[in-house]
């Protein structure tokens, strides 16, 4: 009764959502006010109905309804209370229902913090968001049911992929789709300036807060994401360029691109085509990632999470609305780049060249993404790229990113001399190279990227702190949100750049071949393993290592790496013992075990800052977060109140 | 009005290519294209063993059985996918199993057969990819098999299935034999 409940309020909801779709565009056409007054009230309609359907689902887990087939294919009665929850997206099924209410989540938000703007506007917007909601509810409803139930019904149920069963991915899914849906706001205003026929600066500067939020999302998302595969995956790595990631990545490069193309239109009227070019393009790329993701379209250690069938019906989809604003788009982008004129160095210019590259950098990991299958499709066989090339293309494409970054804040727009940002600079560039040759021969490794990497650091970090004492020295010397949040997220690039060089320079990894009482020593750190027990947990058994980790005669830690069998079969699980410091992490992942008296494969790393990986991350998305919350984003309000 | 339409054409050809994909995915097409090598004999190569620099291996050393030349490669997602397998044959004992470490670190492919097992009798080590030329090789996985005296039997691009090995490896072997 309960999951047929839950079926018929999606159904219901894809009802509103039609309506949703259709009634305030027509009133927006016809200008009937009555007609368009309707999109706040459906939004907000298709949300409750929404949510319950998934509440539904949920409680289906909760109460072991083996009865529905994707609560039998992702849980079992041993599951641990917490991850039924989180089996509810822990499948296709699921996952496209969290997405569908997610989707439903964004379109309340925008009925409701839009007070300020027109109803001719609002109506368009949420009328367009629920054509998207259209459908994916379509597609969840038609190809992949979560409510569809068994007959005869099993005893018990499968088990949720062991691989989910992790902290790190209960929030992994929401944070990642919370970002993709969200660039659907900036998606929105885009087609409804299209269909205006006009772009004007209350629109932009209305639409901006939601692309830096959701940005801020997908960011949290990715960098979850990459944690989790760091200490689950048990290989000490971060980062693998497989297909799902990239299909996350390239959103967020052009979301990044987005973010500032839409500041330079909000306030000096130019790039306007650019700016609804990079929209589209964003959302477009977050469905082609669902597509990816959804379709096995290519294969990637995701696999769990995809299935041929459906990916005709997204790909339908896909061509529609993205086909159909890029038509739009053809036929009504603004004719003439209004706006007013710069010169070849002002902050336009510099904005224009970082919008370059990060699509371009967009562009070649979608080329490297689908490679394979271009190759796949022109009998060339399955082939895959595999890191080499996306770490030599971003390596050159980032270089001049990271190098002009400082100066983007320091120069004025419309026109600047390019002597003054350089004079200010040039200090911090010469200690920048100067710390960066220290470093060069500090460490032992005497590596190229470490020097690269302190060279990065002190640059960004350095150069941004120039641009803060700069506005220190300037007769106003007042600080917007949007200042505080484009500085945080500037330190964070910087920050993450360092990780990323210190770490992929200066980590050590051994393999080894461990008896019982054996140590193993990397850089200053004695590793001694001590043997392994079987132990016992909620759902599983394991093989639990013990190694004790001293730095010289003081006893750092000790840690538990385990292999996990999971009752329910399948793979043995790897968890990696973490012991992290800001500045190193010590990681022992547990191999094979290699004969009956108690060795075993361990692989051993010490990895410096790698920490710093994941907090300039979470500074970026941080900046994303402050931004938003510009008051200038609000004055309007104020503003039309008393024109 | 051109520039404008750009985007669009360029979606339009990615469509296509995105088409072309799930067509391929529903519809089992396992692509075997025809290598020009086939029954010729295995291209003279020289390459260095895995963990043994030193020690190099020619083509004319590994005359007189027949053996699988499997190309992998610890960047390759799809290569782990078919790992499992070619471990089960090699296992299985009924063809001598020969790695070909393509466009690889040493580093990287060691810690990969860490984590997922080293099915091979002996791995062969082409860094730059130049060898790989001759072979025709376009990218990983592919594999070949080579008979006793030394000639191309068969090649296979993509993943290694289980029916790959039923129905063509075997059978291929038999008939050389």
């Amino acid at each position: 009764m309960i999951p047929e409940l839950g079926q018929i309020s999606l159904i219901l909801s894809l009802l509103i959502a039609v309506l949703l779709a259709c009634m305030p565009l027509w009133g927006a056409h016809k200008n009937i006010a009555a007609l368009m007054q309707t999109a706040r009230p459906l939004a907000h309609a298709q949300l409750l109905l929404v949510v319950v359907a998934f509440v539904l689902l949920t409680y289906s887990f909760t109460v072991h309804d083996f009865s529905v087939a994707y609560v039998q294919k992702n849980s079992n009665s041993l599951l641990p209370f917490i991850y039924q929850i989180s089996a509810v997206w822990g499948a296709h099924e699921g996952s496209l229902l969290l997405w569908v209410m997610i989707l439903a989540i964004w379109t309340s938000a925008v009925a409701i913090f839009s007070k300020q703007l027109p109803d001719v506007v609002i109506a368009r917007v949420l009328a367009i968001m629920g054509m998207i909601s259209v459908g994916f509810i379509a597609f969840t409803l038609f190809t992949s049911n979560p409510f569809a139930r068994v007959f005869p019904i099993p005893s018990e149920g499968v088990d949720l992929n062991p691989l989910l069963q992790d902290p790190g991915l209960i929030f992994h899914p929401p944070l990642l789709y919370i970002g993709y849906v969200g660039f659907a706001v900036a998606f929105a205003f885009a087609i409804t300036a299209l269909l205006d026929g006009k772009l004007d600066a209350q629109l932009i500067r209305w639409s901006r807060p939601w692309t830096n939020i959701a940005w801020a999302f997908l960011t949290l998302g990715i960098a979850l994401g990459s944690f989790w595969a760091y200490y689950e995956l048990g290989w000490g790595g971060w980062w693998f360029w497989d297909p799902v990631e990239n299909a996350s990545f390239m959103p967020w490069l052009v979301g990044a691109a987005l973010i500032h193309s839409q500041a330079v239109t909000e306030k000096r009227g130019s790039f306007k085509s650019w700016t609804l070019l990079l929209a589209i393009a964003t959302f477009s790329l977050s469905l082609l990632g669902a597509f990816l993701v959804r379709s096995g379209v290519l294969t990637s250690v995701h696999a769990f999470a995809s299935d041929p069938e459906r990916g005709l019906f997204i790909l339908i989809f896909l061509v529609i609305v993205i086909g159909g604003s890029l038509i739009l788009f053809a036929l009504r982008a603004p004719n003439k780049e209004a706006g007013q004129p710069f010169t070849a160095y002002s902050r336009e210019t510099l904005l224009l060249v970082n919008n370059l590259l990060l699509t371009a950098a967009a562009f070649m990991v979608l080329i490297g993404t689908l490679y394979p299958l271009f190759a796949d499709a022109l009998k060339l066989g399955k082939i895959s790229v595999g890191s080499p090339y996306f770490g030599f293309l971003f390596t050159l494409l980032m270089l001049p990113l990271v190098m002009l970054l400082p100066f983007g804040p320091l120069t004025r727009w419309q026109s600047e001399q390019v002597s003054k940002p350089l004079k200010l600079l040039l200090p911090w560039a010469i200690l920048a190279i100067a710390t960066g040759a220290v470093s060069f021969f500090f460490w032992p490794e005497s590596n190229i990227k470490t020097a690269a990497g302190v060279i990065t650091a002190v640059w960004i970090l350095l150069g941004t702190a120039a641009f803060v004492r700069s506005r220190f020295k300037n007769s106003s010397g007042r600080f917007t949100a949007e200042m505080i949040g484009m500085t945080v997220a500037h330190a964070g690039v910087g920050i993450f750049f360092f990780g990323v060089l210190m770490t992929e320079s200066l980590s050590i990894e051994k393999d080894v071949v461990a008896k019982p009482n054996s140590n193993f020593s990397l850089r200053s750190y004695d590793f001694s393993f001590e043997g392994v027990q079987q132990v016992e947990g909620p759902n599983y058994v394991a093989d639990r290592g013990t190694v004790i980790i001293r730095d010289g005669e003081k006893i750092i830690t000790t840690l538990h790496p385990e292999k996990r069998m999971y009752a329910s079969g399948g793979n043995s699980m790897t968890e990696a013992a973490i012991h992290s410091r800001l500045h190193r992490d010590l990681y022992v992942a547990l191999g094979e075990p290699l004969d009956d008296k108690g060795s075993w494969a361990l692989r051993l790393y010490v990895k410096p800052f790698i920490r710093f990986i994941w907090l300039g991350t979470f500074l970026m998305a941080m900046g994303g977060f402050i931004v938003s919350f510009d008051k200038r984003f609000k004055r309007r309000n104020a503003a039309q109140a008393n024109p | 009005m051109t520039t404008r339409l750009l985007p669009l054409i360029a979606f339009i050809g990615l469509a296509l290519l995105l088409f072309v994909g799930v067509r391929m995915n529903s519809g089992k097409d396992n692509s075997a294209i025809p290598s020009p090598l086939i029954g010729k004999p295995a291209p003279q190569f020289a390459l260095p063993v895995l963990n043994a620099p030193d020690k190099i291996i020619k083509t004319d050393d590994l005359l007189g059985q027949a053996y699988l030349l499997n190309v992998w490669g610890s960047w390759c997602p799809a290569c782990q996918i078919e790992h499992p397998i070619i471990t089960e044959l090699a296992k299985s004992g009924k063809i001598k199993v020969l790695g070909y470490n393509y466009k690889d670190e040493t580093e990287a492919a060691n810690r990969w057969l860490q984590q997922f097992g080293n099915p091979y009798d002996t791995i062969l080590v082409d860094e730059s990819g130049r060898a790989a030329l001759d072979w025709g090789i376009y990218g990983a996985p592919e594999t070949f098999l080579i008979d006793a005296k030394g000639i191309v039997r068969w090649k296979h691009v993509g993943p290694i299935t289980l029916e790959i090995i039923e129905q063509e490896i075997l059978p291929t072997l038999e008939s050389v034999r």
